[in-house]
């Protein structure tokens, strides 16, 4: 297919969504690595930021992002039982079961904010995890709910 | 480090991580691959620029190291350690040190008697003054850090009093209890009060009270005369501070009950490899004659199968190699083929993978010296005939021809698998594991004695399978780089921890409910009144304090909210 080259302008300029990932230290950062070591793809679209440990992360971190206007956040940490620091993944969870009920009275999607566990590892895991979370936040459309619009 | 040599404060650094979270995973989409370079580069300047000068925190490392594992990769690292003037807590959780090594006869490609080599090593230990040995013991609880871990170790009780114990093994005689014995594979059988093997290290009497009837038989002063048999023996817990950890705790057979079609289990005559060891053995239970189970005859025909439990891409299957197998049923074959030249011996393989030094020599020889058929191709089906004999229906996929042949003994040559009870390590020490279910070291290439928690390192399979030299190099590794630690009597730790704002806090006390570490707890302030205040010695700035704090009361040095924040902001 030969495409005029408005046309090759207009798909480059598609609407990505931009992602923050949250990555503990220990498990995620390191099978982030793993999955760069091995070159396992995945889309482009996740930016991380590390953390020593999924319990570190408040939920300001959370609603903040959403508010600068990233259209998706994954929090990820080690699997339950394999925490570095014994139990910060499980505070972890407990803090963000509430905090989606939050975000539904707040009025934004809570599939933008998304938990999961990967180990060091589990790169491929990783990837596979961030391609279905992008999928997901994809289809939401971009997160516009804290835009000013004049 | 280059920070460091220019004279700033190294904790004036970030890194953005571009080639593993953008170059590498991104191969296909370049655009989108120099958009997320961009963020990240951007986001890094937006940490660094709320980065703040830190100062190291020197730590103490105690001279002590705990060992777990008393196999021979804990052997050697014992020994080094010891040498070199350190106090070694070896921890093995059977009666005796050895581990799997005890039970080879032989071993590739030198021939050399495996216990003749080992034994001597054992003994080294128990008379070394460095080194505490704790058999029958395990490591229940873990604390602390690098240079300064609490380890609880408990001592479960043998039942007979070691003091008065003479070694005479009348009580043997008595016990009226028989079961299969562990150290032979079930094809022996032991007492309920029993030594493992005669050399066991140390040579002391224990009492299985899984199996002991309680008939006191034992105990009545004619049958010990010196009465050691204490039935109300109790575990000891023994708390000891320790400087770095070696974990080395090997390795378990995989069980082949679990590929059917083979028949291990229902076929008297279908073996293990470490079963064939056992029946090869001077030792073991048939003074090294190898009979087939069924009848006790000599085999006149052995077929081995390799790769069973390794190098399987089916679902549940263990992927990786176990890297031994060739060679010890190359070794096993070859003897067997020493006893009986007269005997039809069979490999079926895949690849024979014979990776180490002199190994490949040894390989050739067996092939064209001892007359050892090697089949290229997996076994389809074997089924038992009515004399217990196996018939065997495979291809030979070098000839294309399906071939069918009866053999007296077939030995499947099982891989090497993860410790079934792995799991504990890896909770008590806060270590990972690979996706093979072994240790996982700090890096596969620069760092594989190392693990992601400071001051903890791997040795032998505990970290993938090796053969005998190259888990004894990486025990030897292992213990230069525990030594290196304790002789430089301190190490400098990131002064990541927890501080509180004390203006912030309410004294809610969410922290010290969500502190694993004990490290929070509420004070009373003069001017601020209850607020919490965190113990930076037992502080291992995880942050689950500050992610719960209702109020940002409490900040991780290192992971600050504002860099943070500086970082979420940053993009647009």
């Amino acid at each position: 297919m030969v495409l005029t080259k408005l046309e090759q302008v207009n798909r480059k300029k598609e609407w990505e969504p931009k992602i923050i990932g949250f990555l503990c230290n220990w498990c995620s950062y390191a099978g982030a690595d793993l999955a760069g070591v091995s070159r396992i793809q995945y889309p482009a679209n996740i930016r991380i930021l590390r953390v020593p440990c999924s319990g570190r992360i408040n939920p300001f971190f959370i609603i903040r992002s959403l508010i600068e206007g990233w259209d998706g956040v994954i929090i990820s940490g080690c699997h339950p039982g394999d925490c570095h620091y014994i139990s910060g993944n499980l505070v972890a969870r407990r803090r963000f079961a509430i905090l989606n009920d939050l975000l539904e009275y707040f009025g934004i999607e809570p599939r933008r904010v998304n938990f999961m566990w990967a180990s060091a590892s589990e790169g491929d895991r990783f990837a596979k995890l961030v391609e279905k979370i992008t999928e997901k936040v994809k289809q939401l459309g971009p997160n516009k709910k804290f835009q000013k619009e004049w | 480090m280059v920070c460091k040599e220019a004279g700033l404060n190294q904790f004036l650094f970030e890194q953005a991580n571009i080639r593993e979270h953008s170059t590498w995973v991104h191969m296909k989409d370049q655009e989108g691959a120099y958009e997320i370079a961009k963020d990240l580069v951007r986001m890094a300047v937006a940490k660094a620029r709320e980065l703040k000068p830190l100062e190291v925190q020197k730590v103490h490392v105690e001279p002590s190291s705990l060992i777990i594992g008393g196999g021979i990769s804990g052997i050697n690292a014992a020994l080094d350690l010891a040498n070199e003037g350190f106090k070694v807590f070896l921890v093995e959780k059977t009666p005796t040190i050895g581990g799997h090594m005890a039970q080879l006869d032989k071993t590739f490609p030198t021939m050399d008697c495996s216990a003749c080599i080992l034994t001597p090593r054992m003994v080294d230990v128990s008379r070394n003054k460095n080194i505490e040995l704790l058999t029958y013991s395990e490591v229940v609880d873990v604390t602390g850090y690098i240079g300064n871990f609490e380890v609880t170790i408990r001592k479960k009780p043998h039942y007979v009093d070691q003091e008065k114990c003479t070694g005479c093994g009348v009580c043997i005689d008595h016990c009226p209890v028989t079961v299969g014995n562990e150290f032979d594979l079930g094809l022996a059988t032991r007492k309920a009060i029993y030594i493992p093997f005669p050399q066991a290290v140390p040579g002391q009497y224990t009492i299985d009270m899984d199996q002991c009837i309680k008939c006191g038989i034992c105990a009545r002063p004619d049958v010990c005369e010196p009465e050691a048999i204490n039935f109300d023996d109790e575990p000891v817990d023994l708390k000891v501070k320790i400087g770095t950890i070696i974990v080395a705790t090997g390795w378990d057979l995989y069980d082949p009950t679990e590929i059917k079609q083979y028949g291990y289990g229902r076929y008297p005559n279908v073996i293990t490899g470490l079963q064939m060891e056992r029946l090869l053995s001077s030792t073991g239970p048939v003074m090294g004659k190898p009979v087939r189970p069924s009848d006790l005859k000599d085999p006149h025909s052995i077929a081995f199968l390799q790769c069973v439990g390794s190098r399987n891409f089916r679902e549940g299957g263990n992927q990786y190699c176990s890297r031994v197998c060739c060679m010890y049923a190359t070794k096993q074959a070859r003897q067997y083929k020493e006893k009986h030249p007269e005997a039809d011996v069979y490999i079926f393989y895949m690849d024979i993978r014979a990776f180490g030094k002199g190994y490949e020599e040894f390989y050739e020889s067996a092939a064209k010296n001892y007359g050892i058929n090697y089949v290229r191709g997996r076994i389809a089906e074997n089924y038992e005939d009515e004399d217990h004999g196996i018939i065997i229906r495979a291809e030979d996929t070098l000839i294309n021809q399906p071939i069918e042949l009866k053999v007296d003994l077939f030995v499947l040559s099982c891989g090497l698998v993860p410790r079934a009870d792995s799991d504990q390590i890896t909770s008590l020490l806060r270590i990972q594991k690979s996706g093979d279910g072994f240790f996982l070291e700090a890096h596969p290439k620069l760092r594989p004695v190392d693990t992601l928690t400071e001051g903890i390192f791997i040795a032998g399979v505990a970290q993938g399978p090796k053969d005998i030299p190259d888990a004894i190099t990486q025990a030897k590794g292992a213990a230069s780089s525990a030594a290196s630690l304790m002789a430089r009597g301190e190490v400098e730790i990131e002064p990541f921890y927890a501080v509180v704002r004390p203006e912030r806090c309410i004294g809610c006390g969410m922290c010290v409910e969500n502190c694993a570490y004990g490290a929070a707890e509420l004070i009373d302030d003069r001017s601020f009144g209850r607020i919490a205040s965190i113990n930076q010695a037992l502080c291992k700035g995880c942050g689950a304090c500050s992610g719960n704090c209702r109020c940002s009361a409490i900040d991780i040095i290192g992971f600050t909210a504002e860099q943070i924040f500086s970082i979420i902001t940053e993009r647009l």
